[in-house]
C-alpha cells in the first residue's frame, strides 16, 4: 500500500489548515453562504435536505486496517455511528456539524486520507478494479498507475475549474471490474504484439441523463507517456467543453459532438507537442511507487486446502457463501472475499462502526491488513488463506456481514436517494429494502443466478441504473414517487446501456413489478445457464412487456 | 480596478479600447484579437505599447506569430467557474514561449489566484476596493505541489529525484522572467 512521504503529508496537512481558515470565516461571517459553497465543495462538502454531508476519498478503493479504524472513530465521535459507502468507492457521512469538519480532516490526514476533489467539477478520486493485486486474471497492478493518476491531479492548476466533474477508472485485468466504458477516461492496461504493457485508453463514457458509453481514443499507450496524454485529453475538454449548459458539459458529449476518431486525433496532436517534456514519467519515480504495492510476504500454500474443502462439505450456509462471495485469488491457497454490505432489509453501502472496527480486526487476523472498496458497494479482503475462510465466515456471520449475494439480485447498487440527497426526485433506500427482502432466500438467489439491479433516485443516475441488467429510476409524477425499469445494461466488457420497459411504476406497484420480471425469465429461459441479460437479448422486451402491462392489442401507448 | 502583480499592488498603466472606439496614439493599451489581426499593421506601429485581449473562446494559438513582441496579453475569467484561461495561459507560455505579462481580470477568487501563478498568470484585476490580504495570503498556503507548470516551481517529483530534474527528456517548460521572478 502506498505511504505519504514528507511532500504527500505537506501537501494534505495545508489543505487542512486551509480548510480550518475557510470555515472560519464561514462562521465569522466573512463568507456568505454562497461564497462558501464552492470552496466547501472542493473538499466534499454538501449541504444536504438535513446537514452537511462530508465525502471522503478513498484512493482507489484500498484501505487499511488502520483507515478503516479511524474511519469507525469519526462515525461514532462526529456522526451517528456508520457510514454509508458509495459507488466511486468513497465513504460519505451524513450528519457531522460544520464547525468539526476541519478536526475530522486532522483525524483524516493523522492516517494518509483526506477528502480532496470528491466533489466540484475538477478530477474526482480515481477508482480501480477491487481485486487489484490479487485477481487471477491481472495482466498488471493497476494501483501504481492510480496512485500516480491522484498525485498527478491533486490540485491541478490547470485543471480545476472543468465544465464538468471528472472520472477516470483504471483495470490492469481481463475482467474489467473497474467499468472503465462508463467513466470520463478509462484506462485498461494491455499487452501489445511485442509483449509490452501499455494502456488501452478509452474516452467519453458516462451515465447521468445521457448515458452514452465511451469510445475507445488510443489502442496502445506506453506508460512513460501516461500523465502527458492524461494532459492532452484534459486541455483539449477544458478548452472545448460546453459551459452554457450543465446537463451538456461532460467530456462525452465534446467527444459525441466531435465524433470519437476527431477528438481522438486533437488529443494526439495536443500529445505529441508535450509528451518528451516535464510530464514524461522518469523510471525512478514508477519504480518508488510500485516498490508501495509489491506483493506481500504470502506463505507457499497448496491450492487445495482440505480444512476448507471439509468445512465446505459440513456447513451447507457456508458453502454456499463460499461459492457466492468468494472468488479465485492469484496465488495458491489463497482466496479473496468479498464482504457484502447489502444484507436482508439493510440500506445498500451502509457499514457501522462496530462493523469497520470488526473488518479492520479480520483484516489484521486474516488478510494482511487489507481491505478494499468496491464500486459496488461492497468491501473485499484481498488475501485470505483458504483455511482461514471458515473461521473468518464466522465471524463475518455474527456481525451480519456474510449474505450470500454478490452478485445476486440482492447485491443492490443504490444511491441515497429522497432519504437524504437535494437533488432526488424518489426515495431509493426504501425500494433497495424491500426488494431485498423479497430476495432474501438464498436458493431463490440461486435460482435466479447472476442479475446487477441498480437503483437510482433521480436522472443524475448516481446509483448506475443505467448499466443494471435490471435499473430502476426514482421520477417524480405530479409531486408523487413512481418508478421507470429499465433492461439490460452492463458495465462490464458487454457494457450496454439499459432500456426502458414501459410506463413507470408507483412504490405499491414497483416490487411486484421486479417479480414480475424474474418470474418471466424463470418461465422461459433456455436453462439456468442462460443469465437474465442474456435472456433479454436473445428475446428482447416484448415478453417482459406483455407480462407487467398486458398483450399488446390491449396496451395503452406507454407515457413514456 | 485594482491591480495585483507579482505578489503586491501596483497601479495600472493600461487600458482596453473597444472595437468601436479610437485607439488614441499615446498610452498603454489593449484591444481585442480581432481588431489586432485586422489592424495589425498600424497598431504594430505604435510608439506606446500595445496588447490584446484574448476571449476565452479564441484559441491562444493566434497568437503564434506575435507572442515575441507582445507586452501584455489579458485573459478573461468570465465567472470563477468558467477555467479555460488556465489552459489558455499554459499554451502562451509553454507552446509559443511568450514572454510578456499575462494579466487576469473578471470574477477570480482568492482561492484561483495561486493556480493562476502556476499557470504562467503574473497579474490579476481586481474590483477597487476588494481586500487583497486574502489573495495574497492564498499564495503562501501550500508548500508543495505535484505538477509541472508554467512557473518554473520546482515540483515534488524534483525533490524527489533530484538527479532527475537536470536529465528529463525534452526542453524545459519555457517560463518568462517575470514568472520566474514571481516564483516563491
Amino acid at each position: 500500500m502506498y505511504r505519504y512521504d514528507e511532500f504527500d503529508a505537506t501537501i494534505v496537512q495545508e489543505r487542512v489548515q486551509q480548510f480550518r481558515g475557510q470555515v472560519a470565516r464561514r462562521l465569522a461571517g466573512e463568507l456568505t453562504e454562497d461564497e462558501f459553497r464552492p470552496l466547501r465543495l472542493k473538499n466534499g462538502l454538501y449541504l444536504q435536505l438535513h446537514a452537511y454531508m462530508l465525502r471522503i476519498a478513498i484512493p482507489y478503493g484500498v484501505l487499511s486496517s488502520k483507515k478503516l479504524r479511524k474511519l469507525a472513530y469519526i462515525a461514532r465521535r462526529y456522526d451517528r455511528g456508520f457510514g454509508h459507502f458509495t459507488t466511486r468507492t468513497n465513504i460519505q457521512f451524513h450528519w457531522p456539524q460544520l464547525n468539526e469538519v476541519p478536526d475530522i480532516l486532522q483525524h483524516l490526514a493523522e492516517v494518509e486520507m483526506h477528502s480532496i476533489q470528491t466533489s466540484g467539477n475538477c478530477i474526482r478520486n480515481v477508482t480501480a478494479d477491487q481485486f487489484a493485486g490479487a485477481a487471477a486474471d491481472e495482466i498488471e497492478d493497476p494501483r501504481p498507475w492510480a496512485e500516480i493518476v491522484r498525485q498527478w491531479s491533486t490540485f491541478h492548476p490547470e485543471f480545476s475549474y472543468l465544465p464538468r466533474k471528472f472520472k477516470i477508472a483504471i483495470t490492469g485485468a481481463a475482467d474489467d471490474r473497474a467499468a472503465i466504458r462508463v467513466h470520463d477516461i478509462g484506462l485498461r492496461i494491455v499487452q501489445n504484439e511485442a509483449g509490452e504493457t501499455g494502456f488501452e485508453v478509452w474516452v467519453g463514457g458516462g451515465l447521468g441523463r445521457i448515458p452514452i458509453l465511451a469510445v475507445l481514443c488510443r489502442r496502445f499507450l506506453p506508460k512513460e507517456h501516461l500523465l502527458s496524454y492524461l494532459d492532452a485529453i484534459l486541455r483539449t475538454y477544458n478548452l472545448l467543453g460546453r459551459r452554457d449548459n450543465i446537463h451538456k458539459a461532460r467530456i462525452k458529449i465534446l467527444v459525441q459532438a466531435t465524433g470519437g476518431e476527431k477528438f481522438a486525433a486533437m488529443v494526439e496532436e495536443e500529445w505529441e507537442k508535450i509528451k518528451d517534456g516535464p510530464l514524461h514519467l522518469p523510471q525512478a519515480e514508477v519504480e518508488r511507487i510500485h516498490r508501495y504495492f509489491a506483493p506481500p510476504s504470502y506463505e507457499t500454500l497448496a491450492e487445495i486446502d482440505a480444512e476448507f474443502e471439509a468445512a465446505r462439505l459440513e456447513h451447507r450456509d457456508f458453502a454456499r457463501w463460499a461459492r457466492a462471495n468468494v472468488v479465485k485469488h492469484r496465488i495458491a491457497g489463497y482466496a479473496i472475499v468479498n464482504v457484502s454490505l447489502k444484507p436482508e432489509g439493510g440500506t445498500p453501502g451502509d457499514v457501522s462502526a462496530d462493523q469497520m472496527d470488526l473488518l479492520a480486526d479480520l483484516a489484521d487476523r486474516f488478510s494482511l491488513n487489507e481491505i478494499r472498496v468496491t464500486h459496488h458497494q461492497n468491501m473485499v479482503l484481498p488475501h485470505v488463506r483458504k483455511r482461514d475462510l471458515y473461521a473468518l465466515w464466522q465471524q463475518l456471520k455474527a456481525a451480519k456481514l456474510a449474505t450470500p449475494n454478490l452478485g445476486f439480485i440482492s447485491d443492490i447498487i443504490s444511491c441515497p436517494g429522497l432519504d437524504y440527497c437535494t437533488l432526488a426526485n424518489a426515495r431509493s433506500i426504501p425500494v433497495a429494502q424491500r426488494l431485498s427482502r423479497h430476495f432474501s432466500d438464498p436458493r431463490k438467489l440461486d435460482e435466479i443466478g447472476e442479475l446487477r439491479l441498480n437503483i437510482s433516485g433521480c436522472i443524475n443516475a448516481c446509483g448506475h441504473h443505467h448499466v443494471g441488467h435490471i435499473g430502476i429510476l426514482g421520477v417524480d409524477k405530479h409531486g408523487q414517487e413512481f418508478y421507470q425499469v429499465t433492461l439490460g445494461g452492463s458495465s462490464k466488457d458487454d457494457a450496454a446501456l439499459g432500456k426502458i420497459v414501459g410506463a413507470s411504476f408507483s412504490e405499491d406497484e414497483i416490487v411486484p413489478a421486479i417479480d414480475t420480471i424474474i418470474q418471466t425469465y424463470l418461465a422461459n429461459r433456455a436453462g439456468r445457464g442462460e443469465r437474465f441479460v442474456d435472456y433479454y437479448r436473445r428475446v428482447g422486451m416484448d415478453p417482459f412487456k406483455e407480462a407487467l402491462y398486458g398483450p399488446a392489442t390491449a396496451r395503452r401507448p406507454a407515457a413514456e | 480596478m485594482a491591480l495585483l502583480r507579482h505578489g503586491a499592488l501596483q497601479p495600472n498603466d493600461w487600458r482596453f479600447v473597444a472595437d468601436d472606439a479610437a485607439v488614441p496614439d499615446d498610452g498603454a493599451v489593449t484591444v481585442s484579437l480581432n481588431r489586432w489581426q485586422a489592424e495589425g499593421e498600424a497598431l504594430r506601429s505604435r510608439a506606446a505599447p500595445t496588447g490584446v485581449r484574448l476571449k476565452n473562446d479564441e484559441t491562444a494559438l493566434a497568437l503564434a506569430a506575435d507572442a515575441h513582441r507582445l507586452p501584455l496579453i489579458e485573459l478573461e475569467f468570465p465567472k470563477f467557474t468558467d477555467g479555460r484561461a488556465f489552459s489558455q495561459a499554459r499554451i502562451l507560455r509553454d507552446k509559443l514561449g511568450y514572454q510578456g505579462e499575462l494579466r487576469a481580470f473578471g470574477n477570480i477568487l482568492r482561492d484561483q489566484y495561486f493556480y493562476m501563478t502556476r499557470c504562467g498568470i503574473d497579474a490579476v484585476e481586481l474590483p477597487d476596493g476588494k481586500p487583497t490580504e486574502g489573495y495574497l495570503a492564498a499564495l503562501k498556503e501550500f508548500s508543495a505541489w505535484y505538477q509541472p507548470a508554467s512557473d518554473g516551481r520546482t515540483t515534488v517529483l524534483e525533490l524527489r529525484h533530484p538527479a532527475n530534474a537536470n536529465t528529463r527528456r525534452g526542453a524545459a517548460p519555457l517560463v518568462s522572467e517575470s514568472v520566474a521572478a514571481h516564483a516563491l
